[in-house]
């Protein structure tokens, strides 16, 4: 096939490495878009998400919270924003990416934090430990595996969603395609494609390694399996 | 296509919502649900008809499981635009692009659920029916798939509502289905009207879609509650 040979012409270009438009600048770009993102999405989720868990109510409201942001598109809301005074480009795009990393970092949370053993807290709370010392002490650390597992579904969601940017006028690794489409160029197509899937993979991975580290041995296979069916088609 | 005249300036008034631009838009909007509906039909189809046979397939040969779980695992992390930007030099600026696409990600989606949903036969009903003489035919149409159905609808219901989302990343080939009213609001000076009334309708569609689904499950599985993973 023709547009393989052209895809690898494109990718050993060098100048298609330089400059605003060259591989590493979308790259950083993308990233950065996505770490903001994120970053904005667990400040507002992980502390609602932890103070829900402590008190124990909203557990309908965080799965119907997941059914709704799943009906939504991307594509919409990225473009309600661009036609707000957010304005178009990488901002609206920030701002949707993180509110579609709220659900699956909440949800996660909050179940984390129901699951611990009320005996354990029950156990805390006899020696005396006040509730913000139960939370800080006890529940979030043996939360920590489906917080971690939350963050992870959220992280590769943005970095696959942060591709949708180019469609509004945004940067990141999206361009090269929409760019790509624009002048009819498969071979560019095809190279931007395979960026953006393998920045996605490799995201994968590396927090998969971050979800193993902080989760004990016991817990992992039922961890993990409960993840991946929680997460936005990206 | 809708070509609508773009607007003047910042000045001219541009509301979230317009009778007038739904009324006089009226065919490129029902032409544009057409299409959404369809695509979704087709690609929710398309994903069952593949995901069940593998689902049995991983089923039976347990070795098996592992790899298809796992693939499939890789191919839900490849991002949408990734998706038909791979597909599309090969199958072309077309509808078919976006199906494949959407199949093959609703395709996830369906065989972990069918999967769960056939592992939850418990085994002495399984022994019990072969000792009643059920071939594995049989048992499958008359014992397994109804006490799966439940675990296998709740997939359906997941992909469905996830497809009809995902088909407005499409506009990329051209053939977003309300996805195309909302990219071409966005490109028409950020058109309000256009934006919302595309968004408003795909929301809708996942809605229904859903509540539709949770009552056919009702139907076929009355002595189970409907449930959601």
């Amino acid at each position: 096939m023709s547009a393989f040979g052209d895809a690898v012409t494109w990718i050993n270009d060098p100048v298609n490495w330089r400059g605003r438009f060259g591989v590493p600048h979308l790259l950083l770009e993308h990233l950065a878009i996505s770490g903001v993102a994120v970053g904005a999405a667990c400040v507002v989720a992980w502390p609602v998400a932890i103070w829900l868990g402590h008190l124990g109510r909203a557990g309908l409201l965080t799965s119907s919270l997941s059914t709704v942001s799943r009906a939504v598109p991307t594509l919409a809301l990225l473009t309600i924003f661009a036609a707000t005074p957010i304005g178009f480009g990488d901002r609206a795009t920030m701002v949707a990416l993180a509110v579609f990393a709220i659900p699956p970092l909440l949800t996660n949370a909050y179940v984390g934090m129901r699951e611990v053993d009320r005996d354990v807290v029950e156990a805390a709370r006899g020696m005396g430990l006040s509730s913000w010392q139960v939370v800080r002490k006890v529940e979030v650390p043996l939360a920590l595996p489906l917080i971690a597992a939350g963050f992870r579904t959220a992280a590769v969601q943005v970095v696959a969603t942060a591709s949708l940017a180019a469609l509004v006028a945004g940067g990141g690794l999206g361009v090269i395609v929409n760019d790509g489409f624009g002048r009819q160029r498969p071979g560019q197509i095809l190279a931007g494609a395979v960026l953006i899937a393998l920045l996605a993979v490799i995201t994968e991975v590396a927090l998969a390694g971050v979800q193993r580290a902080v989760t004990p041995g016991r817990q992992q296979t039922r961890t993990i399996r409960r993840t991946v069916l929680r997460r936005r088609v990206p | 296509m809708i070509l609508l005249a773009p607007l003047a300036d910042d000045e001219a008034p541009n509301p979230w919502f317009s009778w007038s631009f739904v009324r006089d838009n009226n065919d490129a909007i029902l032409a544009a649900l057409r299409q959404h509906v369809t695509l979704t039909v087709e690609s929710v189809l398309l994903g069952i008809a593949v995901a069940f046979p593998l689902a049995l397939l991983a089923r039976r040969y347990g070795k098996l499981a592992t790899p298809i779980v796992g693939l499939s695992g890789v191919l839900y992390t490849i991002p949408s635009l990734a998706m038909f930007a791979f597909l599309e030099p090969f199958v072309g600026l077309n509808q078919t692009t976006v199906l494949i696409g959407l199949a093959l990600y609703a395709l996830v989606i369906l065989v972990r659920n069918f999967l769960v949903g056939l592992q939850g036969v418990p085994e002495d009903v399984r022994e019990a029916a072969r000792g009643m003489g059920y071939g594995s035919g049989r048992m499958l149409w008359r014992v397994e798939l109804p006490i799966a159905l439940p675990a296998m609808m709740a997939g359906v219901r997941i992909a469905t509502v996830s497809t009809v989302a995902l088909i407005t990343v499409g506009v990329i080939v051209g053939n977003g289905g309300l996805g195309q009213l909302i990219f071409e609001g966005f490109n028409n000076n950020f058109y309000r009207a256009e934006i919302v009334t595309g968004s408003v309708l795909c929301v809708a569609l996942a809605l229904v879609a859903d509540g539709l689904l949770a009552g056919v499950t009702r139907v076929l599985a009355p002595w189970s509650r409907s449930r959601t993973s």
